[in-house]
């Protein structure tokens, strides 16, 4: 949407040549108002118009009362990352105008209530401003203050819908499937629609230049959230014991799990559980009934952020030195300490690789949407096991509880969990006495490991403080080192068997554009745009930590690699700098930390200004 | 070296339980704590409740934490599963282990600084969830491996062995136990082998938290003149208040009632714990009473030892303990297979349908 789309007209606002299905608008609210439901509305109609879109939701770490924010993109190239110019702003806050005001790009229009009227300080001559009396509309149509409250909300979705050319039989589909058990609040939502609908086709040139149409780009998606996603590949990995703590924003990776328990877990017979969900006194707790459901066999996880990772880290360096699977999804916010809770930023990378004191490294995955997060959920669940270490899912706010489209997850009926070495009785019974849990007989540095209650024969006692390769206490100097250098062999090994990075090459290119996680969209649309303006980047996603081989090809392959990720200090390019065998000169930074979603702009500016 | 290897030949005349088990196989390497401590009796008690209930050692689960009481459990159950974790985090560990497979036998072994400093938090809230284990906590006052700080159940006053006076109060896990819904609480002392054996027996088969404290003098930091933790204050100062013995459920109660016997209290697998001298004004299934009486006793300077309280379990046995509240299946986690843990293909495609 750039500048040369607008023609300047004399006096009032320069009018906007007309763009179909390239657009976004803000809708700016009070949280607790029920305002959600009426952006996922309108969200899910853009979807099922079948354009390409993303809804974000900024919300304030509070319950009630202060300014929350949706931003919906729609792009019918599929560039649905955040953007920060927006077409449209639904102003129902009073508090945010100013600022809500300030955000429309020239051009824009600003949809306020015209019950009241709009201050006049708020007034921008190059910005259409329409009114839609909400309020009013609602109080004479409407009983009761909380009816009223989210009867507004549905009428800005009518007008919007009449602005923007949003299908009014998707929109009415919606609610009658949202409200197939209530006729009465059908009914209202019904009228409320019609009247935002009606009051925008009366009073404005419906639709607006900017506007959308319905095309065929979602055919084979789905809309979901990463912690969503996440908690459905526990399911499907055969998770049976999950142990947390509330903490904003993974906590609905386990309400997630929960209910999808409750649906695909119950006995059918007797109706109990075929699982086990802790909620523990602490992030530290979580962690130990994670080694212990572990050790004892199941496959068990945690979910949590930041803070409670740092909690975690003295039960991660025990998992690591006593070769306990353990899987941990940390859904980053701002940090550090407290940080923003309800902010995004990819700040626990380093941390996430060498978790706990003493000479440790860890593998972490870095799923860059809810459809990775439900691949990498199966696949860690693998890694911890084969691998006897804990393993890492690391995604981040922006990934785990905004809405995403993305293709369908897909299940392929003949996976089976690789359990990695678990000695069965009757292995142990041929074994006649041999077992001995840290000797490395394959010389992969994976040792076989057994569970308690299955055979004498395979008792041992696990232990983080000094063992030998037999298991015994140790304090000696060389069976010490012999099994804590095995253990680094096993980690290094494991590389080869991680996600390998997601590469795009183009003709021609010397520059590596190099990124992480959710920044993808940001970075692949930086890589269009620069391609439109005649430079070719190769484009490259780590996928995993220890770094996959081809992820040091690439590196070396590029005179300069620029590395887009969400922290102050560069952490991937500092891991990339101590992991391979790059030089640091080639290693350059792109760099955005300030809470929100990457958008392609911090790659197009972060690159110019290098 | 935390143990020392012992002989495996055994005397062909050692008793065998219907295991076909002698002690011996209940026994770990040998231990490598102070001669005299406290602990390697607790073990030898330990090692005798295991074989009289005839319980297969390998599936027992034996936690701890970190400190003397956490190196115990190599010294019993040599083909028992073993898990030393963290310092003051066995009972997270424990739960985990515990919800995953609910067929191990669970004993936990901690101390004084493991359970009430460090793990304060986990051990009040294993109890708050019932985990159906046997805790016991071998508590002696003191830190011994970093040589004698006061540890949180030092007593009021109490003298540490350089002279110093503990003047901050202590935390009572009995006392704590009552408050914070425990099941099963007991005091005993490791000198007190015919009363702690019964103990160990009934927290093993109890369901759901057995929490057992045990006096268990330091010989090293905490036996002297001064000390409230010491062999003989403890001597001085013990009052078995409540006397109760273990009986299996397939045994019959045959010995007449002796005067002052108050109860039998069935527990949830027919196993039962025959209180056979209580004071006469006690009632050890009335909490708040059982409270205040400990509380008038520590008062009068006495140690009031034995089962001082026991919850019957409710005839169904749901809804108490760890299991019941989780409504788990009765088949151990562990043991589900793949196929009935993993929704399929065709659910997810028909799950998808609501993410559009």
């Amino acid at each position: 949407m750039a500048l040369d789309t607008q023609v300047l007209v004399n006096g009032g606002p320069p009018a906007t040549a007309s763009r179909v299905n390239d657009l976004a608008f803000k809708i700016g609210t009070v949280n607790g108002t029920g305002s959600a439901s009426a952006n996922g509305l309108l969200r899910s109609a853009i979807f099922r118009m079948g354009i390409p879109v993303s809804g974000k939701n900024l919300f304030p770490s509070n319950i009630q009362g202060l300014p929350t924010w949706y931003e919906i993109r729609a792009n019918r190239d599929g560039h649905t990352a955040r953007t920060a110019r927006f077409d449209l702003i639904v102003a129902m806050n009073p508090a945010t105008y100013a600022r809500d005001v300030e955000e429309v790009t020239t051009g824009g229009w600003v949809m306020h209530d015209s019950s009241w009227p709009l201050p006049r300080d708020l007034n921008r001559d190059d910005v259409h401003f329409l009114g839609v009396p909400l309020a009013k509309m609602t109080v004479d149509n409407f009983e009761g203050s909380r009816v009223r409250i989210l009867m507004k909300n549905i009428c800005y979705v009518g007008a919007l819908a009449a602005l923007l050319d949003i299908d009014m039989e998707i929109v009415r589909g919606l609610l009658k499937e949202t409200f197939a058990a209530k006729a009465k609040l059908l009914d209202a939502n019904f009228l409320a629609i019609d009247l935002g609908y009606d009051y925008a086709r009366e009073h404005f040139d419906c639709p607006l230049p900017v506007h959308l149409a319905p095309m065929d780009g979602n055919e084979d998606s789905i809309v979901i959230d990463g912690n969503t996603a996440a908690a459905l590949g526990c399911v499907y990995a055969g998770a049976t014991v999950a142990a947390w703590y509330p903490i904003t924003p993974s906590t609905s990776l386990v309400d997630a799990f929960t209910a999808f328990c409750n649906r695909f877990r119950k006995d059918p017979e007797t109706g109990r559980n075929r699982f086990a969900i802790v909620q523990a006194e602490d992030e530290l707790a979580a962690a130990g009934m994670v080694l212990g459901a572990s050790w004892a066999g199941a496959r068990s996880f945690t979910s949590t952020s930041g803070p409670g990772l740092s909690l975690m880290s003295e039960f991660i360096g025990l998992a690591y030195y006593a070769e306990i699977p353990a899987v941990f999804f940390d859904v980053q916010r701002v940090g550090p300490s407290t940080g923003m809770p309800t902010r995004t930023q990819q700040g626990d990378i380093q941390f996430a690789a060498y978790a706990s004191h003493g000479d440790t490294k860890h593998i972490v995955l870095f799923p860059c949407d809810p459809r990775e997060c439900f691949d990498f959920a199966v696949k860690v669940f693998d890694l911890a096991d084969r691998f006897q270490t804990p393993v890492f899912v690391l995604t981040d706010l922006d990934i785990g509880m905004n809405d995403w489209a993305v293709p369908k997850l897909e299940w392929d009926d003949s996976y089976r969990p690789d359990r990695g070495k678990v000695l069965s009785a009757e292995d142990l019974e041929e074994a006649s006495g041999a077992f001995r849990r840290y000797l490395d007989v394959d010389g992969d540095g994976i040792a076989a490991r057994t569970l308690p209650g299955v055979h004498p024969d395979g008792a041992f006692l696990t232990r983080g403080s000094g063992h030998d390769r037999y298991g015994n206490y140790t304090e000696d100097s060389e069976p010490y080192a012999d099994v804590l250098a095995r253990i680094g062999r096993k980690i290094e090994g494991a590389a080869p068997h991680l996600p390998a990075p997601e590469v795009r090459l183009r003709e021609g290119a010397t520059i590596g554009l190099l990124t992480v996680g959710g920044c993808r969209g940001a970075v692949l649309e930086a890589v269009d745009e620069l391609a439109e303006q005649g430079v070719d980047v190769d484009y490259m996603r780590v996928r995993a930590f220890p770094f996959h081989p081809d992820v040091e090809e690439f590196l070396m392959d590029h005179d300069v690699n620029f590395v887009v990720e969400q922290n102050r200090d560069g952490q991937l390019r500092k891991l990339l700098i101590t992991e391979t065998r790059v030089d640091k000169d080639r290693l350059a930074s792109i760099l955005y930390y300030g809470g929100y979603p990457m958008s392609c702009h911090h790659v197009i500016d972060g690159l110019a200004s290098t | 070296m935390t143990h020392i290897a012992k002989p495996r030949i055994h005397h062909p005349g050692l008793a065998r339980n219907r295991l076909g088990l002698t002690r011996r196989d209940y026994e770990g390497p040998m231990s490598t704590l102070c001669a005299g401590c406290g602990h390697d009796s607790i073990t030898a008690a330990i090692i005798e409740a295991f074989w009289e209930l005839e319980i297969a050692p390998h599936q027992v689960a034996k936690m701890s934490g970190i400190g003397c009481s956490g190196k115990t459990p190599t010294y019993f159950l040599k083909e028992a599963h073993g898990f030393n974790g963290v310092h003051g985090r066995m009972p997270a560990v424990t739960t985990g282990a515990h919800a995953a497979n609910h067929e191990l036998v669970c004993i936990g072994v901690s101390g004084d600084g493991d359970s009430l400093s460090i793990g304060l938090g986990q051990f009040a809230h294993a109890m708050r969830r019932n985990i159906d284990m046997l805790y016991i906590i071998e508590n002696n006052g003191v830190y011994g491996l970093t040589k004698g700080q006061f540890s949180a159940s030092a007593d009021y006053g109490t003298k540490a062995k350089r002279g110093e006076v503990n003047r901050e109060h202590p935390i009572d896990p009995v006392l704590l136990a009552l408050n914070l819904g425990a099941s099963f609480v007991a005091r005993s002392f490791s000198g007190d082998k015919a009363q702690l054996v019964p103990i160990i027996k009934g927290g093993l088969r109890h369901q759901g938290f057995a929490m057992v404290d045990i006096i268990s003098p330091c010989v090293t930091f905490n036996d002297h003149r001064g000390s409230t933790k010491s062999y003989e204050y403890t001597r001085d100062h013990y009052n078995e208040l409540v006397q109760a013995d273990f009986v299996p459920p397939a045994q019959e109660i045959t010995a007449s009632y002796e005067a002052g016997d108050v109860r039998t209290v069935t527990m949830h697998d027919g196993s039962r714990m025959r209180f056979r001298k209580v004071p006469e004004d006690y009632d050890p299934q009335d909490r708040d009473q059982v409270y205040a009486y400990i509380r008038d006793r520590q008062r009068a300077g006495e140690i009031a030892t034995g089962l001082l309280y026991l919850e019957e379990v409710p005839p169904d046995g749901e809804g108490t303990h760890f299991h019941g509240i989780q409504g788990t299946v009765d088949e151990p986690l562990v043991n589900y297979p793949f196929e009935e843990l993993c929704p399929g293909a065709e659910a997810l495609e028909e799950l998808q349908r609501r993410f559009r």
